[in-house]
């Protein structure tokens, strides 16, 4: 009879998650708060500087760090693009998208790359998070919308956690896969001529594993802008606003110039950081 | 005076080492420790002393756990079980730090592998020991190019270990080596990635650098003739020991056991020689139908006093001594054929220990004749005698 009860009744998982995210709303909502200002300001003041000057000074210089970086094929492409952005005008959406691109992505390297390393060198770290990894990556960002929401309230701050949440893990996993390729005998070299920790990770595993942990950035930075429409369910500004917007109001014009926009500048920041 | 001694030293790889010092202890081969307790015997129980500057070779098949017990040497590889003890230094007792500081001062590594960064010059390459010690750069950069100099690879310091040849690369790994001016150089199988030209060059320019920067060197190796070549002593391993420890002398001619014949055996017979590898063209030869005068005049001339005697086809006939050819010639006769002597022929396949027998008491050269009676050469005493020599070393 028992046995029946246990397959019968329903396990009140939602309830448990329910409990947690409420204990963490009432008991560290300080915490929670200075953690929203520190993302918040950091937003804005990408924002600001991004918004600076003439939007085609920022243009020049986004060209000249592409002519300078990949060559002049690249260049033309760049400028052409974001004058077309420009024009469309959705220049304005494109800057606050990027400043919490760039915001996102820089979380993500701060914090998933020292994980990455963490995880290279701990059996432990390696071992927690994997599932947590792979949570992160296959559960649908709509379920991660909601607490989000909670936490931080509808606005910029929670579009970049879930963009973070959501962009994390290559940085994480292309960085320890980087570090564990390095091949023993190098490793082995440098721990022969007396190389400790922090010089063997320094002079070592991360110039070695420095392309992939590129390729990791690249792939952050890919994952953050296919989040832009989603984030901004949750009142991000930026580019996905009006997609959202011509979803409900069933503006097809509207929505491909803003799709545009995204496209635009996730090719402009693929090309420019990416490796051919 | 003693570099290193090492004393019982083991290397057992699995969850419970200790167990299987144990089982060694109780007399169990590696085999059986596998079996037993699914543990692998890296080192068993190896014990030597190297010689301050000296050339110490350990030699084995792959497998036999001479890297892991070189790796032991600077605790790359934590040994199990025994003692190390560098310049009276106990290796075993240091903390992590004081280890690291003995790896930078004492030691200078070259991998099979070269092991050299990709993402650096030659030059950083060469610096790298001394970066790490946190020498100012000028120092380091000073030395590091007296290093690459010393291998030979000056002019090649901005260049990337990737555009460089194998033999190359293994000069960079050489001179980072050098570069931190170690007392012990720890060789891993150095050369065995190498072509078999630039591998005997490098082993030439080794003993040469040997000769000038009274070094210890420990070297690994596969490959018995570059063992015998470069080692003042030499350990052989097997399974994890020591089966046999020796000067190249010792171990050629005196193995102590089945493992160390096999493998001598297997050298000699590679390299044994015949009578056609070393024999040599004769100064001069008489042709049957030539007179004594010629004979006189060719035996003169080449400064002989015998000569040997062919027909047609080269077919040999015999010998003619200077003293026989002076009387013929006294005696105002034109005829040789009453003189020619029979001597002693060697087959062209005979070996060189039968040759030796064969020519030990003979003052003339050995003809070499092939079955048809043809005459292929001839052997000298010096030949034969050089090439034994060169056979034992």
């Amino acid at each position: 009879m028992y046995l029946v009860d246990i397959l019968t009744t329903k396990i009140p998982l939602g309830n448990w998650i329910e409990a947690v995210v409420n204990f963490i709303i009432a008991n560290f909502s300080g915490p929670l708060n200075t953690f929203s200002e520190i993302i918040s300001s950091m937003i804005s003041g990408f924002e600001f500087v991004l918004a600076y000057g003439h939007p085609l000074v920022l243009i020049g210089i986004l060209t000249l760090i592409a002519w300078k970086l990949k060559g002049k094929n690249l260049a033309v492409f760049v400028a052409l693009g974001l004058l077309l952005v420009l024009n469309l005008r959705m220049w304005e959406p494109l800057l606050t998208t990027m400043a919490s691109i760039i915001t996102s992505v820089l979380i993500c390297l701060v914090i998933g790359i020292p994980i990455g390393v963490l995880k290279a060198h701990n059996r432990i770290v390696d071992l927690i998070t994997r599932p947590m990894l792979d949570f992160m990556q296959t559960i649908p960002p709509f379920v991660y919308l909601i607490p989000a929401l909670m936490f931080f309230g509808l606005g910029n701050v929670s579009g970049v956690i879930a963009t973070v949440v959501f962009a994390i893990a290559p940085p994480i996993r292309l960085t320890y896969l980087g570090i564990k390729q390095v091949s023993d005998e190098l490793k082995e070299a440098g721990r022969a001529y007396g190389c400790n920790f922090w010089q063997m990770l320094y002079k070592v595993e991360l110039p070695l594993a420095l392309p992939s942990i590129m390729l990791g950035i690249n792939q952050c930075i890919m994952l953050s802008l296919s989040m832009v429409v989603i984030a901004a369910m949750i009142g991000a500004g930026g580019l996905g606003k009006p997609v959202l917007r011509s979803l409900s109001t069933v503006d097809v014009g509207l929505g491909f110039e803003a799709g545009l926009g995204v496209v635009i500048l996730a090719m402009v920041l693929d090309r420019i950081f990416g490796r051919e | 005076m003693e570099k290193i001694v090492v004393n019982n030293l083991s290397k057992i790889f699995g969850d419970t080492p200790k167990k299987g010092i144990e089982l060694l202890e109780e007399g169990y081969s590696k085999d059986e420790v596998l079996e037993e307790a699914e543990l692998t015997v890296g080192v068993n129980n190896a014990s030597f002393k190297v010689n301050s500057e000296e050339i110490f070779v350990i030699m084995g098949l792959s497998g036999s756990g001479k890297s892991t017990l070189l790796r032991c040497l600077n605790r790359l590889i934590e040994p199990t079980a025994g003692e190390i003890k560098i310049d009276g230094t106990d290796l075993m007792s240091l903390n992590k730090e004081e280890l690291l500081e003995i790896r930078k001062e004492k030691f200078g590594m070259v991998f099979q592998n070269f092991g050299l960064f990709p993402h650096r010059t030659v030059l950083e390459n060469a610096e790298f020991g001394l970066e790490v010690q946190g020498s100012p750069e000028e120092e380091r950069r000073e030395k590091a190019k007296e290093a690459l100099e010393l291998v030979g690879l000056a002019g090649w310091e901005d260049q990337k270990p990737a555009q460089l040849s194998g033999g190359m690369q293994q000069r960079v790994g050489l001179a980072r080596a050098l570069a931190v001016d170690p007392d012990i150089l720890l060789m891993d199988e150095p050369f065995s990635a190498l072509d078999p030209l630039i591998k005997k060059d490098m082993q030439d320019q080794l003993l040469d650098l040997y000769e000038d920067l009274n070094k210890t060197i420990l070297f690994i190796t596969h490959d018995l003739d570059e063992a015998l070549k470069l080692g003042d002593r030499i350990a052989i391993m097997k399974d994890g020991e020591i089966v046999q420890l020796g000067t190249p002398e010792e171990i050629l001619t005196d193995a102590e056991n089945d493992y160390v014949r096999e493998f001598v055996q297997d050298v000699n017979r590679s390299r044994i020689l015949t009578a056609e590898d070393i024999m040599t063209k004769p100064l001069a030869l008489q042709y049957e139908q030539d007179g004594p005068r010629t004979a006189m005049h060719k035996m003169k001339k080449n400064e002989i006093s015998s000569i040997f005697v062919v027909g047609k086809g080269r077919k040999f006939k015999g010998i003619i001594e200077i003293e026989d050819v002076i009387e013929v010639i006294n005696q105002d006769e034109k005829e040789l054929s009453d003189v020619i002597q029979e001597t002693p022929l060697a087959d062209p396949n005979e070996s060189l220990d039968e040759l030796f027998a064969d020519i030990a008491d003979l003052n003339i050269p050995l003809p070499v004749v092939n079955d048809d009676g043809k005459l292929l050469g001839i052997i000298v005493k010096s030949t034969v005698l050089a090439n034994l020599a060169k056979e034992s070393i």
